[in-house]
């Protein structure tokens, strides 16, 4: 292994307690951000889905709000947004440096995305199941938990997943800028001394997170589909 | 009871104002099957949808029991809603459930014990008819079985009504029969009031006993079932009833000119329309010919039965004078049997 790695990967060996230590980086701002995105995106992707017009909860107002801030945020490039958000960063983290500085605006890069899927997962149920569940007299949080959320599982699971996998280029594009983890490791060694070897086992390592992240999924969404 | 007092529904779409339905006054005695029959967009779903009110009429009452729902808060208006069951034409079971936990779950959070849910959930499905299916999910059930799963959901909470919105208009003609036969068992058994939608005259005549015809938002017509099928009073009803007898068939032969009813001078074609209960007690056509001395020959005939009341119609061809012919019809008549000279030469 040794004397393999030092035929094809000089530079990696190097600075390998540093990869090591980027990967564990990248993992915990992965789920870090991964949770916080995930608990907010899905309360405010079901509140916008149940405030839309003709839906049980029906306010255009909360509907409006939510719907342009998504709009909002999607559309600011996250390397744009990072900067940007600095100040708020600061104020709210205490620092905009390192996985502590990124996790904030990896929630705020990566949500707007997740209630995009939410809101399409949840808008998937038919109408009929709403109507059903209220002809039998469940109020609106129990149709939201009995039918809403329970019966889109597979469909969340797949917005998960998807939104899993974009979240992990967002944090290597926190890497950046200041953020650590794979994305600054292979940008200080891979571009800035042109490491090849570290950038390509870099990529061989994101794969493989991409690959597990599917794979869970998929499991999940086969267990819950009948 | 159920009684609909001045219902009016307006909707407004791009802000077109839409009335689908407009004043209705009706009255659904307990324990009856009444069906709503009407084209698509007679604002038939619009109607029955306010007796539960998942649609808020704009005006006018909805009286169950005495008790006017559009004035109760949400929240007893929910507990009145378990009292009226719905079933719909596209089944609405929860896909990520099994038949089971489909009919459990209306019953669930209601504080009522795991074994009493268990033993009411199973009782339904042999009430159904599908004990067999406990742990499929509903994808992996035929139609007539999803509506039955539905019927069992739709009785869990012991209702006291029974809503069907086009029920078995997504079934074959054969499970509709099953499906009409189960809904009428649930309206004998459990004295459950049913109201029926639908835009076919044979699932009218199948199970319901009366019957309110709708056309462009209103109710234009409203009777017990034979004398909606013996004697309909409004052109809707006439087609809709031509639609499903087979004696339309002979309106068809006299426009194409058939063969079959090209008449002789002093020849008439005849419809001849009877309820079972008198006329077929006594043999009326060999009456009339030995008494007037003619020979009617059937053409046509068909039967329904309808609430237990057999309702014939005859086609029949004569020879007879138009002097005879008055006096016939007119015997006829006090026989309760009602002649249409359909064409004569
Ligand atoms: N939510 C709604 N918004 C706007 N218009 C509606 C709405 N629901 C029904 N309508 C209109 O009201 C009228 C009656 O509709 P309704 O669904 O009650 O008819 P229906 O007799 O049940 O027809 P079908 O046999 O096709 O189900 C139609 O003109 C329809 O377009
Ligand atoms: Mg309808």
């Amino acid at each position: 292994m040794h004397s393999l790695m030092t035929q094809y990967t000089p530079n990696l060996l190097d600075y390998w307690p540093e990869f090591i230590k980027s990967i564990g980086e990248t993992l915990q701002m992965l789920f870090l951000s991964g949770i916080y995105s995930f608990v907010i995106g899905l309360f405010l992707g079901t509140v916008m889905v149940v405030t839309r017009k003709g839906n049980i909860l029906e306010n255009v107002y909360i509907y409006r709000i939510i719907d342009s801030l998504v709009n909002l945020f999607r559309s600011i490039p996250f390397v744009i947004l990072i900067t940007a958000l600095i100040p708020v960063t600061k104020l709210v983290v205490g620092t905009f440096i390192g996985v502590k500085g990124a996790i904030f605006p990896l929630i705020i890069g990566c949500t707007p995305f997740f209630i995009r899927q939410v809101d399409m997962a949840l808008s998937d149920i038919d109408p009929g199941l709403i109507e059903a569940a209220q002809s039998m007299g469940l109020s609106p949080l129990g149709i939201i938990f009995r039918v809403y959320l329970k019966e889109s599982i597979p469909g969340l699971a797949r917005s998960t997943t998807i939104t899993t996998v974009s979240l992990l280029g967002l944090t290597a594009m926190g890497g950046a800028v200041g953020g650590g983890g794979l994305g600054s490791f292979v940008i200080r060694y891979g571009h800035n001394r042109y490491y090849q070897d570290i950038t390509y086992v870099s990529v061989i390592v994101i794969l493989i997170f991409v690959t597990i992240i599917q794979f869970i999924g998929n499991i999940i969404i086969k267990k819950t589909s009948h | 009871m159920i009684q609909l007092v001045d219902i009016s529904k307006d909707f407004i779409s791009d802000k077109v104002r839409v009335t689908a339905v407009k004043d209705v006054n009706l009255t659904i005695n307990n324990g009856e099957v009444f069906g709503v029959i009407g084209y698509s967009g007679a604002g038939k779903s619009t109607l029955v949808r306010c007796i539960n009110l998942l649609e808020r009429p704009t005006k006018g009452k909805v009286l169950i029991d005495g008790i006017d729902l559009v004035q109760l808060k949400e929240k007893e208006l929910r507990k009145y809603r378990q009292k009226i069951g719905m079933i719909f034409q596209q089944f609405n079971l929860l896909g990520s459930r099994t038949v089971f936990d489909n009919v459990a779950f209306p019953l669930k959070y209601r504080g009522i014990s795991k074994e009493e849910i268990k033993e009411r959930v199973l009782s339904l499905l042999e009430l159904v008819g599908i004990s067999d299916k406990v742990d499929a999910y509903p994808s992996q059930l035929s139609g007539g079985q999803k509506q039955r799963v539905a019927i069992a959901r739709a009785l869990a909470t012991e209702p006291s009504i029974l809503l069907c919105d086009e029920a078995t208009s997504a079934l074959d003609p054969q499970t509709t029969k099953s499906i009409l036969k189960l809904l009428k068992e649930v309206n004998q058994k459990l004295g459950i009031t049913i109201v029926i939608i639908t835009h076919e005259m044979h699932v009218i005549k199948e199970i319901c006993d009366r019957v309110a015809v709708m056309e462009g938002g209103n109710v234009v017509e409203l009777n017990d079932a034979i004398s909606i099928f013996s004697n309909p009073q409004a052109q809707i009803t006439k087609d809709f009833i031509n639609s499903t007898s087979n004696l339309s068939k002979m309106d068809e032969l006299i426009e194409e000119k058939s063969s079959v009813v090209e008449l002789e001078p002093g020849q008439r074609i005849w419809r001849l329309d009877f309820l079972g209960t008198e006329a077929t007690k006594e043999p009326i056509i060999a009456e009339i010919s030995s008494k007037y001395n003619i020979n009617p020959s059937i053409i046509f005939a068909n039967v329904d039965v309808i609430s237990d009341t057999v309702l014939g119609s005859l086609i029949v061809l004569v020879t007879i004078s138009e002097q005879a012919e008055e006096q016939v019809i007119e015997y006829l008549k006090e026989k309760q049997i009602k002649v249409e000279v359909i064409k004569y030469a």
